[in-house]
């Protein structure tokens, strides 16, 4: 545990805030604490841990993936086409099917970046482009509303108290979050991802399958876009074909903000959750203090904005005049 | 005749002429097939419709060359056109004169460059990451005019903006005379001045360059404050055009500026871009979508085009750069 | 020349043999016939300028590298036909490069496990890791804390950590690439202990360096080569640093020294008890118009630090600097810069030029004013002459002054990071190392340069770790240890062997 604090210096400064946070709004508004209250934000936030933690892995491998909310979107349609073409199916179709989807969706990525030498930003951004125009051209837009019943019936698999039921999504995201962790935490392929975002040159020189790596990172990160877009379906009720665009970056900033790095190498599940947890807690405290529902983004930005310049500002180089810590390289 | 490819191509830089060819076959193809393409009026549409775009671009490239990037250019130009909304609206709406105009246009220039300055020390001083800073602020921007103007949209303004934003001079509209005014001006800024120069170093290596006596961080400060003042040149534009701001406008253009950016040429590690190769690669976006449009085909499968085409591109040059390593190889050999 | 017979005497049994080894890149023969062997437990060091070819020898023994057929490749006193790199590393042989290749982020006890996490993919047992990373830790005699973050250690400590990966993966030879470049004399000291610890447990350990004198010692052979071929083999015993360069480089140094007496020429750099905490104190030097002053320490010595607070770049805490004789307080290198100073770095690769952009922009990037017109924008026809000024001077070897400056060798480049600096009209330069990452074959023209500079009556301080650099062209050496100026020598009344002792022991 003490190893962990010292490793995971920013999920604990973050778990810090967060629980200020939470003593505050519980003193200050009697419904933040109530059960209804804890599972509606459990249950709105699920679609985005499951999003943050697929897009973990690819930071950690030293990438960034924009394309991954377009992703889930065309996951989406094309799970909504596949099972109302074999009669309906299940859950298990479900999964199966907007698994595949994303993972294919994440394969192509790594495939471009890995196999072309593209820089993954540009690589992705190109995909997000693509991706959504085809999507938008084949479908003209049109949702779709006449889904299987039970994608979009509201199951309550756990419950926080009168009120307080816990939806599937959230069981979706507490699965996600486990074979996450048990991913890049348990197996030596995660260690791998780890060692390879951290150092690239180091992991080829030690006999990391570099392509491999890649290939797993985006392809993960796919099969979570999947799984999270069938989750939001069953939020929704609709397929929405440009419902999720936008979202790659609030969820992109919240797992930075949970302490996993741009450029690769560090980076933790229970940050992701923390992240998410911290911008949609900020939103919901707003709302309960009766803020007006106008200035809640103009406040989150700000919120990050503060995060940001206090986690790297260096109170020490001011003081001495901006001498260099020496040993320590800066990647930009 | 090398000469002359020679010489274009020292001025152009080495992109250029081969962006150039993809546009004249672009055009060739749609003006081959396409009936109306080659028309008067499809050009004027492309005139039209291209400077929004391209000086959301111009305030996307500085960033990148200077090693970073500016996520909050649509955030920011319309932040920026609300100001001169709001400065409109306070002098009588549909019958504000000029000088309210004028003023407002000043004000819509501080708040753009505000908002970039405000980033820019952030990233420069706070040494936080450019994706992330301009993610933050595009975040509060977006909130912040959504506090402002409460979801709406602010319309009613005089009726010369109009003529502004749909006017013709000699032939060409106005909008697209905004916009070459700006990329020359970027052109020179970034190729020809000394902050330019410290932008493409920086972009490099900002120690090496802190080494060499370039003020890093003054100078990054800088490019992300002009960058908010050319966000805010695109957001007036804008709001001529519309004769109506609203907050979430033209937010789909944003990963479409990096992607022009990238089609042109710049680096994405920072250090290198060029003006001119970026223009030649919005006129051909925008050619794309012209010709799509004419062809019967939505805006859509234009992006989808669009995406396709970045990749191709991508593609393509990896595959020469192999080429060229292969010749380097077989030359040392 | 004549070689000096080389000394057969092998320590038995062998770690390896390897004999009649070359290797053909292209039409480039990167090694001819080179034979080379370390017995078990022996301490070996491997010599050689930069493109002598033993980072291909060390290449070919690790299994990247393929030698030609024809070659003899023994390990532990088996033939192996075709090594290859998983094959090398099963027979135990680790190689340490200078980059040390580990993983910051990662911890302690996973950087010095991590063989084990690659392949078949599989769980992860955290507590076989910590152990593996004890026990190979413990073979060191070292303890390191195994879960703190590998980027919280000190370069000392990461290159423990690096060795203890090579035992971990129980490796039996270990090839250590330069690995004294960026230790302190404290830091070098404790390795060569570790290396004694290594060796008597048997673990051969190979030091490949083309500055060997601080590890000489603890050696008991070297062997050099020059140019791809084997030079000889020879007992460490009685070796110096200067008989080790001549046999590097196959030159006779009959260099002169150079050192000249500037009389009563105007003082420019004055610093009094110079001190900023932990990195130097009580420096006082002086550098006069047309002096070369040579800075002698190893690394950790404090000199760069010096070197920094004289840029502008750091501040000390007390003390003063007077610049002709006008004390000056520089907020930054900018103001140093504007005030005559120029800074060549030690790292050319990180600080001293901008890697991807053109000859043409590093040599003018300090003298932006100057190549500007009246409207204050970038004169291109100035640019073009400043450049071909700069050039023509150094007599740079370049394709284009648009090519990348990554493009040129070490030396040209060395070349373009003096015309930036002579541009900016500097009446004092200071050197840090300026030929590390030069060829020999260059050096000789980075120095004429430098005397050169000094005799326009620019003000020249050197900083080096090596001595024949400073003995044969400084007026004046100053010797700085742990923070202080310790000594000062004449070079035309002290031998190079004198101040060899003085700094290296």
């Amino acid at each position: 545990m003490r190893d962990y604090l010292r490793t995971h210096q920013g999920e604990m400064r973050l778990l810090v805030v967060l629980a200020a946070l939470t003593i505050y709004l519980g003193i200050a508004s009697p419904i933040f604490l109530s059960a209804g209250n804890l599972a509606s934000l459990l249950n709105n936030n699920a679609v985005n841990v499951i999003w943050a933690v697929g897009l973990l892995v690819v930071l950690i491998a030293g990438g960034i993936d924009i394309s991954f909310a377009v992703g889930a979107s065309v996951a989406q349609y094309l799970t909504a086409l596949a099972l109302i073409s074999i009669g309906g199916g299940n859950w298990f179709f479900g999964l199966v099917f907007a698994g595949i989807f994303g993972i294919a969706i994440g394969c192509i990525n790594a495939a471009l970046i890995a196999g072309f030498r593209i820089i993954s930003i540009v690589v992705t951004i190109a995909t997000f482009n693509a991706l959504f125009g085809l999507l938008m051209f084949m479908t003209s837009g049109k949702s779709i509303y006449d889904l299987p019943d039970w994608w979009t019936d509201r199951v309550a698999v756990a419950s926080l108290g009168t009120g307080g039921a816990l939806t599937l999504p959230v069981a979706g995201m507490v699965a996600a979050m486990a074979a996450t962790w048990f991913l890049i935490s348990r197996t030596t392929i995660g260690r791998q991802i780890y060692a390879f975002g951290d150092n690239p040159e180091g992991a080829r020189r030690a006999g990391v399958a570099t392509v491999k790596m890649q290939f797993i990172a985006y392809g993960w990160t796919g099969l979570m876009a999947g799984i999270g877009g069938l989750m939001q379906v069953n939020l929704a009720q609709e397929v929405v074909p440009n419902a999720l665009i936008g979202r790659e970056l609030d969820v992109l900033a919240a797992v930075v903000l949970g302490g996993a790095r741009l450029g690769g190498g560090r980076g933790s599940v229970l940050g992701c959750f923390l992240g998410v947890m911290l911008v949609a807690i900020v939103q919901n405290g707003l709302n309960l203090l009766g803020v007006s529902p106008y200035a809640f983004k103009m406040l989150i930005g700000l919120t990050i904005l503060a995060a940001i310049s206090l986690s790297n500002f260096d109170l020490g180089a001011l003081l001495t005049g901006g001498s260099r810590r020496r040993g320590h390289v800066d990647n930009h | 005749m090398s000469t002359i490819t020679e010489r274009l191509r020292r001025v152009l830089g080495p992109d250029v002429l081969g962006l150039l060819g993809l546009f004249g076959i672009t055009v060739v193809a749609f003006g081959l097939t396409t009936p109306h393409f080659l028309s008067a009026g499809n050009f004027d549409s492309i005139g039209f419709q291209l400077p929004d775009l391209g000086l959301l671009t111009l305030a996307m490239l500085a960033p990148i060359v200077s090693g970073g990037i500016n996520l909050a250019v649509i955030a920011t130009a319309n932040l920026s056109g609300l100001t001169l909304a709001w400065i409109l609206n306070m002098n009588g709406g549909p019958q504000a004169g000029v000088v309210p105009f004028v003023i407002g246009v000043v004000a819509a220039l501080a708040v753009g460059g505000a908002s970039g300055a405000a980033m820019g020390v952030t990233i420069a001083y706070f040494g936080a990451h450019p994706i992330l800073a301009s993610l933050a602020m595009m975040i509060f921007l977006k909130g912040l005019g959504e506090f402002l103007t409460r979801g709406g949209d602010i319309s009613g303004f005089p009726a010369f903006l109009g003529q502004l934003g749909h006017g013709v001079i000699l032939g060409v509209p106005v909008p697209m005379l905004v916009f070459t005014a700006a990329a020359i001006l970027w052109h020179v800024l970034l190729a020809r001045t000394r902050h330019g120069f410290a932008v493409a170093m920086i972009g490099s290596n900002p120690r090496a360059s802190d080494y060499s006596g370039i003020p890093v961080k003054r100078s990054l400060t800088l490019i992300y404050t002009l960058s908010g003042m050319m966000c805010a040149v695109a957001g007036i534009l804008m709001l001529t055009e519309f004769n109506s701001v609203r907050v979430g406008h033209g937010e789909a253009l944003l990963l479409v500026t990096v992607l022009a950016c990238f089609l042109g040429g710049v680096d994405p590690n920072g250090g290198f871009g060029r003006v001119a190769p970026v223009f030649v690669s919005l006129l051909i976006l925008q050619t794309l979508s012209s010709g799509l449009n004419l062809l019967g085909a939505n805006q859509h499968l234009a992006t989808a085009v669009w995406g396709l085409f970045l990749i191709a591109v991508m593609v393509f040059r990896y595959a020469a750069s192999l080429r060229r390593r292969g010749l380097f190889n077989t030359i040392r050999k | 020349m004549t070689e000096p017979a080389p000394t057969p005497s092998i320590p038995a049994p062998e770690a390896i043999r390897f004999e009649h080894v070359s290797v053909r890149f292209g039409g480039v023969r990167a090694l001819d016939d080179v034979s080379f062997s370390v017995g078990c437990g022996e301490v070996h060091c491997l010599a050689g300028e930069n493109g002598s070819g033993k980072s291909t020898l060390i290449k070919v023994i690790a299994g990247v590298y393929q030698a030609q057929p024809g070659a003899r490749t023994d390990y532990f006193g088996e033939s192996v036909a075709a090594p290859t790199p998983q094959l090398a590393r099963r027979k135990g042989v680790a190689v340490i490069w200078q980059d040390l290749a580990l993983f910051p982020e990662m911890t302690v006890a996973e950087n010095i496990a991590f063989d084990g996490l690659v392949g078949a993919p599989r769980l992860v047992n955290y507590r076989a890791i910590r152990e593996t990373a004890r026990t190979a830790l413990a073979k060191l005699g070292v303890q390191l804390d195994l879960s703190a973050p590998l980027k919280s250690l000190p370069i000392s400590g990461r290159q423990l950590v690096a060795i203890a990966r090579a035992l971990a993966s129980d490796a039996k030879l270990v090839f250590m690439d330069e690995p004294t470049a960026s230790l302190t004399q404290t830091e070098t000291d404790h390795l060569l202990g570790v290396v004694r610890t290594l060796s008597a447990s048997g673990v051969a350990v190979v030091f490949v360096s083309h500055r060997l004198a601080e590890v000489l010692d603890v050696s008991s052979r070297v062997t050099v080569l020059r140019d791809g071929r084997l030079v000889g083999v020879f007992e460490a015993e009685g070796m110096t640093q200067s008989r080790l360069t001549e046999l590097m480089t196959g030159k006779r140094f009959d260099h002169a020294v150079t050192a000249r007496d500037v009389g009563d020429a105007p003082v420019v750099l004055e610093t009094s008890d110079l001190t900023r905490q932990g990195e130097y104190s009580d420096v006082n030097l002086t550098v006069r118009a047309g002096e070369v002053v040579g800075l002698i320490g190893l690394i950790g010595a404090g000199r760069t630090e010096v070197a920094h607070t004289l840029f502008g770049m750091s501040r000390a805490n007390s003390g003063s600097i007077r610049l002709s004789g006008a004390p000056v307080a520089f907020t930054s290198n900018r103001e140093a810069i504007a005030a005559g100073i120029g800074y060549v770095s030690e790292d050319r690769l990180a600080l001293g030029l901008i890697q991807p952009q053109s000859i043409a922009d590093n040599t003018v990037i300090t003298t932006l004013k100057r190549i500007s017109d009246a409207s204050g924008l970038i004169s291109e026809a100035k640019k073009s002459a400043a450049v071909a000024k700069g050039i023509g001077e150094f007599a740079i070897k370049i394709g284009l002054p648009d090519d990348a400056v990554s493009t040129l060798s070490g030396g040209n480049q060395q070349r373009v990071v003096l015309a930036k600096w002579l541009a900016t009209s500097p009446r004092l330069l200071i050197l840090d190392c300026p030929t590390v990452g030069v060829d020999v074959g260059a050096r000789d023209g980075i120095y004429k340069i430098i005397r050169g500079l000094a005799e326009r009556g620019i003000a020249i301080l050197m900083i080096s770790d090596e001595v024949h650099e400073v003995y044969f062209n400084s007026d004046r050496i100053l010797h700085m240890a742990g923070g202080r100026i310790v000594a000062e020598y004449d070079p035309r009344r002290t031998s190079i062997a004198e101040l060899e002792r003085a700094v290296y022991a």
